[in-house]
Order: structure tokens, then sequence, then C-alpha cells
């Protein structure tokens, strides 16, 4: 037992001091996900501002946990949400079962439900923690319109499937997305970044 | 295949009679002759895919999905063959596609053609996830289409009724729909339009923009036997996928059928109910009623929780310890004629007033000082109850009420009645069935409209009468139902039934004699004078079976338990012996002895104050024979507690008011009219597990028999039924007791019928004077309604020509279980009045106009349509839903066999 011994052990702290540290300053800084991340559900519309849910149930099924509850509606002429005949009337996620597995996004047959790389699902309420149609719904681009309105792009729904991919892509739809949905937690949407 | 193939068909044990023997797939099997292909293979485990085929309907080879290899005499047959429409043969050689590639290949062939122009639309079709086209695209089709060709499309949904929408694009022209209906329902609206590549599914309207809609009482069957999503409902039209509702078996309760049915739900409500399969009752078909009508259960009137009139005259929520504390004293002080109005409500002073209005805040329990006291309960359980629930109201009559004042006929009903279910129904157990129905060589229907009073049973009458029973009709026109049951109608004037069935055709009447004739009478019976004991001496001289079928679930079952006013549970009659028996084994010293009163005659002693109490269950004012009558004793009685499960007409009345379940929130048995035990489960336990409960839909609520059985618990007395098998195994205990000579069925001219039920027989003597035909000037009784001279005048004036009245309900006609359910009701066949043509020119009536039939009490307003009627008789349904509520004919002072005024209005545009 040296007498430098102890310096020894606080060499192991000087050293470290200018090495790279490992906690996060959560939440002052946001950590930034991974592209792929599995964070918040999202309900996507078509460029119409038209809902692409069809209440189709396929998500609640393939749902290992149980977390999602849907319930189809019937779309009028008068009273439409959706291009075709059907729409979803309740949706709901409830965050305190979903395990963010992501089979519920294979299911989907319409590219109604994604995920968004959004992780801050933390609450101090258990009934807050259930997402319903109105949080789960992505916020309404330039061009969209808040249904219910009649179909903008088409006749009937085979249009939206046909017209909808290329709509997608083209560029400026594209940048608005980049712009408008926060794939980054904490972002503001349209906040330059 | 786990068992080793025989090869060696030549030996092996003898062929049965009436058997062949053939290979399929390997496997040597015996099948009896003339059996298809495709059954043969089933009770192999080899399962062929179809479409078209259904076991209950006739092979029609129209999918061609079931194409198999067959081999005769050695050699191949040169094209597969369908194996629904081919039968078995002696050395026939069967490959399936489990076997035979060719099979295989012709399959995957036909299933590639089917889904031409299949939209891809599962996930928004409401088969999707039981829909036997993607269960067998995937077993017997081709992985990838290679269709890439754009696919017919049709305007969709189409409604081709209220209730069933057609989607043509899913349609794979199978054509179970319009067998179905052609064959089992015999209402051909749906038919195959079209040639080629155009072939569709439609109706008139379809083709040629007008014309009748697909209306049949049994259009849902459709959609349950429809093998893709091109038949659906409108009420389940997207309301879930069958991936996560619970199916729970349960027993139709709209009629007394005891059909098996499928109630499926989710979150603490139904969303659907399918026929169950159920070959011995209802084979695998349901009416509409019964399929359709189950939102009353989550309808806002539904009562949850327990109300009690408070010091203010209203009624006010209260506990369950409250609502029983106060409804026992009331009763209790009732029964033994205390003065129970200490309640500050007010006297109220001009009760017996001609004009009776509604006046919801009074409260029932006014003061009759002038009078001796009042003294005693009357029950009035309604129609609809289990058997277990109906014990328990004949149990808590008897011992906590101290009375045999106890009556289940919510409706028409007599003494003479009671001596028939006497006589011929309580305790007798399991009688008639629908297979005898099946097997009878003769039918006859008395006072009973099949269709409209007993959908299930009409449709084995239908399938009797295709194959070869005569079904012969007692009733006044050909009725849709004559028509379908093979056209035998039995001709007579409304109220003329006991002299007709005394006189039949003697060709008619000799084939009752012979064995397996089967008499079905209707709870109708009850509103001729003599129809029961005609019925009955029918039957004694010619040795024909008779079933007495009622409209409503619970009727049997009420015969049975007790809950009428002459017969002890297990169809004891009320005499010394069973009394004393059934003293004992209920732990009491005595019963009550002196035989009840009937509905009708409990509420005339309620409205005259003799009777201090009523009890009433599910009992729908306007079903009463007397609904004015009935309004008035509810004013009349001091208490009155009313067990129900939604707000009613006798809810204003009531003092208290306890929450019972409906069927889908408790267990029981129905007894059907056959006297077959239909036992059934509860579907949502709202009380046990969270699956009940989510959503909040449904509301915790207790059987009848529970809540009696605490309310007697109150009062001091155990009836000991506080759950369904409790009650159950009580009155099984208990068995059954009949008379070893049951009494005669006494008619109206019968010496020994007693006094005061003569007059029993509908409402008061008012109208049932006015029954008789001639006596229509004579009528000088007092009645407990006044009828004034205005009123009585139009009676007798001879301005009604001379026209009587023939009449019954509708199945569709605004039942209170009927609520909330639009489409159902837009299915329902328009309320019509009936004429004969010759009747119609002397009342200068025309085909679709609007007539005016007039009663003492009021008059209704409906289109006329002719029909092979007697002369002067009219026809119209007992029961028509008018934009205030429900109008009964009853309710306007008319009935079966009465007079009635009908004119012509000459502004024909009223509605």
């Amino acid at each position: 037992m040296g007498m430098f011994d102890g310096l020894a052990g606080f060499g192991v702290t000087f050293s470290t001091m200018f090495r790279k540290v490992v906690t996060e300053d959560y939440p002052r800084v946001k950590k930034v996900t991974a592209p792929r991340y599995h964070g918040r559900h999202q309900l996507n519309r078509h460029p119409d501002g038209l809902e692409k849910c069809v209440g189709c149930e396929l998500c609640a099924w393939a749902c290992p946990a149980d977390a999602i509850y849907v319930e189809g509606g019937d779309n009028t002429d008068e009273e439409r949400y959706s291009p075709g005949e059907r729409y979803g009337a309740i949706y709901q996620i409830n965050y305190l079962r979903c395990i963010g597995c992501g089979l519920c996004i294979e299911a989907c047959p319409t590219r109604s439900l994604t995920m968004t790389n959004e992780y801050e699902l933390a609450d101090d309420d258990r009934q807050d923690l259930i997402y319903d149609k109105e949080r789960l719904l992505a916020p309404l681009l330039p061009g969209m319109e808040q249904p219910p309105h009649p179909m903008r792009l088409g006749e009937d729904e085979q249009d939206y499937y046909v017209q909808g991919p290329e709509m997608a892509r083209r560029p400026d739809v594209q940048d608005q997305v980049r712009e408008e949905i926060p794939m980054t937690p904490g972002a503001v949407p349209g906040e330059a970044r | 295949m786990t068992q080793a193939p025989e090869k060696t068909d030549a030996e092996g044990p003898p062929i049965r009679e009436g058997h062949v023997r053939l290979t399929i797939d390997d496997q040597v099997v015996d099948a009896p002759q003339g059996e298809l292909i495709i059954r043969t293979c089933e009770r192999l485990g080899i399962v062929v895919p179809r479409f078209c085929d259904h076991p209950l309907l006739d092979p029609a080879g129209a999918c061609r999905q079931c194409l198999v290899e067959v081999e005769m005499g050695g050699r191949k047959m040169p094209k597969p063959q369908a194996s629904c429409t081919m039968t078995v043969a002696q050395d026939m050689v069967v490959n399936t596609q489990m076997t035979s590639p060719v099979a295989d290949k012709a399959q995957q062939g036909v299933m590639e053609l089917l889904l031409i122009n299949h939209p891809l639309d599962c996930p928004i079709c409401d088969k999707g996830g039981e829909c036997p086209l993607q269960n067998q695209a995937m077993s017997s089709g081709r992985a990838e289409s290679r269709f890439v060709e754009e696919k017919r499309t049709f305007a969709k949904p189409l409604p081709i009724s209220d209730e069933v929408l057609l989607d043509r694009e899913r349609c794979v022209l199978c054509q179970r729909c319009t067998r179905f209906s052609r064959q089992i329902a015999g209402d051909q609206f749906i038919e195959l339009l079209e040639r080629g590549a155009h072939q569709q599914i439609g109706t008139e309207e379809t083709a040629f923009g007008e014309g009748e809609d697909f209306q049949s009482y049994f259009s849902g069957n459709t959609i349950q036997i429809c093998p893709v999503g091109a038949l659906t409902s409108a009420s389940y039209r997207f309301r879930s996928r069958p991936f996560d509702l619970v199916s729970t078996a349960g027993v139709a309760e709209h009629d007394s059928s005891g059909a098996a049915v499928r109630r499926d739900w989710r979150r603490g409500a139904v969303t659907r109910v399918l026929a169950g399969d159920d070959p011995e009752v209802n084979e695998e078909w349901i009416d509409d009623k019964t399929r359709f009508a189950f939102r009353y259960a989550q309808a806002a009137g539904r009562i949850t929780r327990p109300l009690v009139r408070g010091d203010d005259g209203e009624l006010h929520e209260a506990s369950w310890t409250d609502a029983l504390e106060r409804a026992a004293s009331l009763l209790v002080a009732a029964r033994d004629g205390e003065v129970v109005s200490e309640a500050p409500s007010q006297t109220l002073s001009v009760r017996n007033g001609t004009s009776i209005t509604e006046d919801s805040g009074d409260s029932a329990d006014d003061e009759e000082t002038e009078r001796e006291p009042k003294r005693g309960v009357g029950v009035l359980p309604g129609g609809r109850l289990t058997v277990e629930d109906a014990y328990a109201y004949a149990k808590f009559a008897r011992l906590a009420l101290g009375t045999n004042d106890i009556d289940a006929r919510a409706r028409a009903h007599s003494g003479e009645e009671l001596d028939f279910l006497a006589a011929h129904v309580a305790g007798t157990g399991l009688g008639v069935t629908y297979a005898d129905l099946e097997e009878a060589s003769t039918v006859l229907t008395v006072a009973l409209e099949v269709e409209e009073e007993a959908p299930v049973v009409f449709l084995r009458l239908r399938k009797a009468a295709r194959q070869g029973t005569a079904v012969h009709h007692l009733g006044q026109w050909s009725t849709p139902a004559v028509v379908k049951t093979g056209g035998h109608l039995v001709a007579c004037a409304p109220g003329g039934e006991p002299a007709a069935l005394d006189a039949l055709p003697d060709a008619l009447a000799e084939a009752l004699t012979r064995p397996g004739a089967v008499v079905l009478v209707g709870e109708r019976a009850a509103e001729v004078p003599g129809l029961y004991a005609a019925v009955s001496a029918l039957a004694g001289r010619s040795g024909a079976k008779v079933a007495w079928i009622p409209r409503r679930a619970g009727e049997r079952g009420a015969v049975d338990a007790g809950a009428l006013p002459t017969l002890l549970p297990g169809g004891r009659p009320i005499d010394d012996v069973a009394r004393a028996q059934l003293a004992s084994t209920w732990g009491v010293t005595e019963l009550p002895a002196t035989p009840g009163r009937d509905a009708a005659a409990i509420l005339r002693a309620a409205a005259a104050g003799e009777l201090a109490g009523l009890v009433v269950g599910g009992v729908e004012i306007a079903d009463l024979p007397d609904p004015v009558l009935a309004r008035e004793a509810l004013r009349a009685a001091d208490v009155v507690v009313s067990l129900e499960q939604a707000h009613s007409e006798v809810t204003p009345y009531a003092d208290v008011v306890l929450p019972v379940a409906p069927v889908v929130n408790k267990s029981g048995t129905f007894r059907n009219w056959e006297g077959r035990d239909r036992r059934f489960a509860t579907t949502i336990d709202p009380s046990g597990g969270s699956s009940g409960r989510v959503g909040g839909t449904a509301a915790i609520t207790l059987p009848d028999c529970r809540v009696l059985d605490t309310l007697a618990v109150e009062m001091d007395v155990d009836l000991f039924t506080q759950t369904p098998e409790v009650a159950a195994a009580e009155l099984e205990r208990l068995g059954v007791a009949r008379p070893a000579r049951p009494a005669p069925v006494r008619g109206p001219d019968h010496p020994d019928r007693p006094e005061g039920h003569h007059a029993a027989l509908v409402v008061t003597e008012e109208e049932y004077l006015v029954a008789t035909p001639a006596g229509l000037a004579e009528v000088d009784v007092v009645s407990v309604v006044e009828v004034d001279d205005e009123e009585r005048a139009a009676t007798t004036s001879d301005a009604d020509g001379g026209l009587r009245l023939a009449t019954w309900r509708q199945l569709l006609d605004g039942g209170s279980l009927l609520v909330d359910e639009p489409e159902l009701a837009g299915t329902a066949r328009p309320p019509k009045i009936r004429v004969s043509t010759a009747t119609a020119q002397r009342l200068d009536l025309h085909e679709d106009d609007v007539a005016t039939l007039a009663g003492p009490r009021g008059e209704l307003h409906l289109e006329v349509e002719l029909a092979d009627l007697p002369v002067d008789v009219v026809w119209a349904p007992a029961r028509v839903v008018e934009p205030g509520g429900a109008v009964t004919l009853a309710g306007l002072g008319l009935t079966h066999g009465g007079p009635v005024r009908v004119t012509g209005s000459h502004d024909g545009s009223q509605r």
C-alpha cells in the first residue's frame, strides 16, 4: 500500500473527466432516435385530409397486447371521413398496454397506421394514456381539409389508392411532411431544424 | 388419414340393405343410397370446399367448387364432377382434392374464376374473418392471381329491404339465398337476373327500378347462409369483426318457438343474433324478429336502479334496501287491508270521470275512505318470463301475498281458456313436437296465424306441406301463410270458428281421425267464446293431438309454473290434496283455497276498489284486453309495484319500480310451445369479469326470481328462488301432479260455467256483449268503464252496416322489445284493412285508398286491400304503430268477431 495509491484512485476520476459523458441531458436535450424507432402511432390521411383508416380492426386483431380498440362506422354522402364505405368511428390505443412491437403496422391494409419516433409516452393519469382518434390522427397539412367532407381526389376509393402513393411521392408534399410531422421528439411542427 | 386403406373391398362385412359400398380417397365406405358424395366425404372427415351446398336446401350445383374425380366401373368420368349433386353408387371410386391432382387443379381453377370479379375489400367486409370464400381461397386457391384486367363493378351497397343490403360485386352466384327464399320461406322476392357475365342477384326493384322489396319475415337467414359478404344486414353493418366477438348460445325470447340462437356480443352489448343449429327445434332458421330485435337491452328507457315514489310524488332512484323495504311494507299493508295512504299524495277526487286522461304525476296511493277497506294484492307477471321467474311469481303470490290472484296472460283471455289449459296443457310435458308436425298427415290450425304468431312453426309447417302434409287453416282469408303452406283454408266468419269446427268438411274431419293428425290452437281462441271447448271436443272426437301455441315466450312456462289463477305449479288444480301437498313441500301451513281472479277480473277489482294493490311485471298496458280499464285499475290501486326492464306505461303509476334483468343478463329456461325446456346460460354477466362491464353499457340487474325472493324476505317469507338454478331445481322436485281426469273445458253455455269467469273473456261486459252478433241494441250491463251515450250510439247505430271484424296481430307491430330497431321496423308488413271485393263495392271502398276503421273508443285510418274474406267481414291488424304510439283494436273497443264500422275517407291524400 503505497502513498500514491490514493492519487492513483483519483486518476480514474481525472481521466474520466475528459471522456465523453454517457449520461443524457434529458429532458433539456431530446434524444434523437433511430429513424425506424417504434414510437407513438399515427393515423395517416389521404392528401385531401380524408382518413386512411377503414376501421377494419386488423390492427386490433394483430395486437398481441390487446392494446387497440376499433369500431367501424358507415360513411354517408353527407358525412364522409374516408373514401369508400367504412371508416374507423372509434379508434383507441392504450399505451399502458402497447409493447411497441409494430405488428399492427404490418397488419394495416391501407397504410393508415404507422409509427412516429415520439417516445414520450408517460403520464400521471392512466386514463390519459388511452389515446383516442383525435390524438392519433396526423396533423392537417396545407391542402388538407378536416373531415367530414366529400372525396376531392376522385370518384371512388380506387382513385385514392391509385393516386395516393403518387401524391405522396410528389416533392412538395414530401417537403411538407418533413416540415409538419414531428418525427423528432420535442420538435415543434413547422419549426426549422 | 391414419387408417390403412382397405384394398380388399370385395370382402369385408356384408353391405346393409339400402346401402352401397364405394371408395373415397382410398377408404372403403358404406353409404345409404341416394346420399350425396359431399355428405359421405363429410362423414369420413374429408372437407370438400363448397359454396352453394347447404344440407337443408335442395342441391343446385351452382358454384362448381366441389369438383372431385369420379370413377365408375373402372373408367374415369371424362371431367371432374360436382360432388354436391352426384349421389353415391355401388363400386364408385371418388378421389377428392386430397388424392387427385386433377380434382385439386379443377378446384383451383373454379376458385380463380370466382375470384375474378370478387373485390378485394375483405378488410371492410362484414363477412371478413368468417367467410367461406376467404377460407377456401386460402385452402384451395392459387397463391397468386393471374387476373390483371379490370374487375366488373356494381353500385354498392344496394338495399333490397330496410334490413338487407346487397353487394353484387361480392356475389359468387351460389343461389343459396334464392333457394332459401323459394324453398324454405316461400317468399319469392329475390331472384337470379340477367345472363352471362352480367348475371346477378336482384329483386323486382333492382331489375325494373320499381316493385316490391325483399319483404320476408325470414330474410335474415339469407344473410347468415350467404357464403360471401354479398348479403349483409343494415343493423350489423360495420359494427364489429367476428374475431372480437364472444359467441354465447341462447334461446329466442320473442316468441314461443324456443329457437336456438347464437348471440355475438362485445363490450357488454349484443351486436348480432344468429340462428343456432338445433335440428329438433328450429333447424338452422329463425325469424327476423328474433334475429334483429336485441337493442332493447341498451335502450335509453332501461331502468337500472330501483325507483321509489317520494314525498313529492315523483319517482327517485333509491338503494335496493330502501326500495325493497318500501315495497314490502306497502304490499304487506295492502295485503292485510290496512290504510296505506299515509303517503302525502293528494286525494284525487275526480277519478271516475268518463274522460280518463294521462296524468303521470299523480300517485297511485290515494284514499278511498268512504268505501269499505280495500284488501289484497293482484299479480300480473306478464307473458315473457322464464319458467323460473314465473315460478317465483306464482310462489310469491301464494306465500307472500296469500292469494291466487295471479294471471300471466297479458292478452285476451277467458275462463274457458283456463279450463283448456288445465285439461290439455298444464303439466303435460313434451307433447306435439316440431318433428310431429313434419310427420303429421294432417295439421289444422285454429285461431293461429302461424307466420305472424309463430314464425318458426310456420317454417316447419311449410316444410311438412312440401313433403305432403295437408295443412289446413281455420281462418278468414288466404293469408300469405295459408298460400305458402299449401293453400287449404277453411273459411268461416269471425266468431263462427266453434261452429265451423263442429261442422268441418267431411274429408278434413276424416283426415283428423287418422293417426298423427295435429290440431294447433293459438292463444287467440280465447277471443271467441266456445272455441276452446270446440277444439277440446274435436280432439276428443277425432283423436287428433292438440298443441297450444301462444305468442309469447313465457306463456307455456307460466302455465306449468302456476302463474295462473286456477292452477298451481306442476299442473295442480286448486283442490285440497294438491294444496296440502304443496304446502308441506313449501313448508307452510296452508295455501289460499279460493280460485283467484283472472287478469281482467284483477283489473276490474282494482278499479272498483276491491283490491288494494297490484304487482305488475313485464306487461304492456296496450296489450291488455282493455287498456282503459287497466289504466283505471292502476290509478285506483293504493299500491303498485312494478318489476320492469324499462320505463313503461305502468311506471308513472308505480310506487316502487324494481329493475329486472333482460334475457341476455340472466340464465333460465323458456318452455316452448312443445313443452320442451330450453335452458340458457347468461349471455353477458355484467357483474363478473371486465368483459361485461367495459363501455358501461351493461347495467347490473337481477332476474325476477331473485328480486321477488328478496322482496319476500322483507315480507318475512322465504321463497328460496335466489337464483334461477335453485328455482328450477325446486320446481323439478315438485314434479307434475295433474288430476287423473281433467275437468272438461266448459264453453259459454256449459251449465257449470262459473258466473265470474263467464264474462272474463274480453275486456268489459260492454264489449263482450257487443261481440254477440245480434245483441247490439240490448247492451245494458253496468260496466266499470263508462262508455258514454255518444260512444254507445256509435256502436249500436245502423251505420256499421252489419260488418264484423276479424283481427290478429302481425309479427312486427312495435312491441316493447322492438325499440331502437328502425331497420327491422322497416321490414314490417304495412298494416292494411282487408275486405272482399263485394264488400268493398257495397261500402264504396277502393284498393289503396285510406279507409277509417271505427270502434266505440276511437278510429284508425288504414289503406284498403282486397282479399278473399267472407262477405261483410273486415280484417285489420290487432295492433298498429301510429306516430303517437301503438294503437290496439282492443283499445278502440273492437274485438275479433265483433261489429265494426268502416267508411271510405274521400280525401285519400291524408296518408
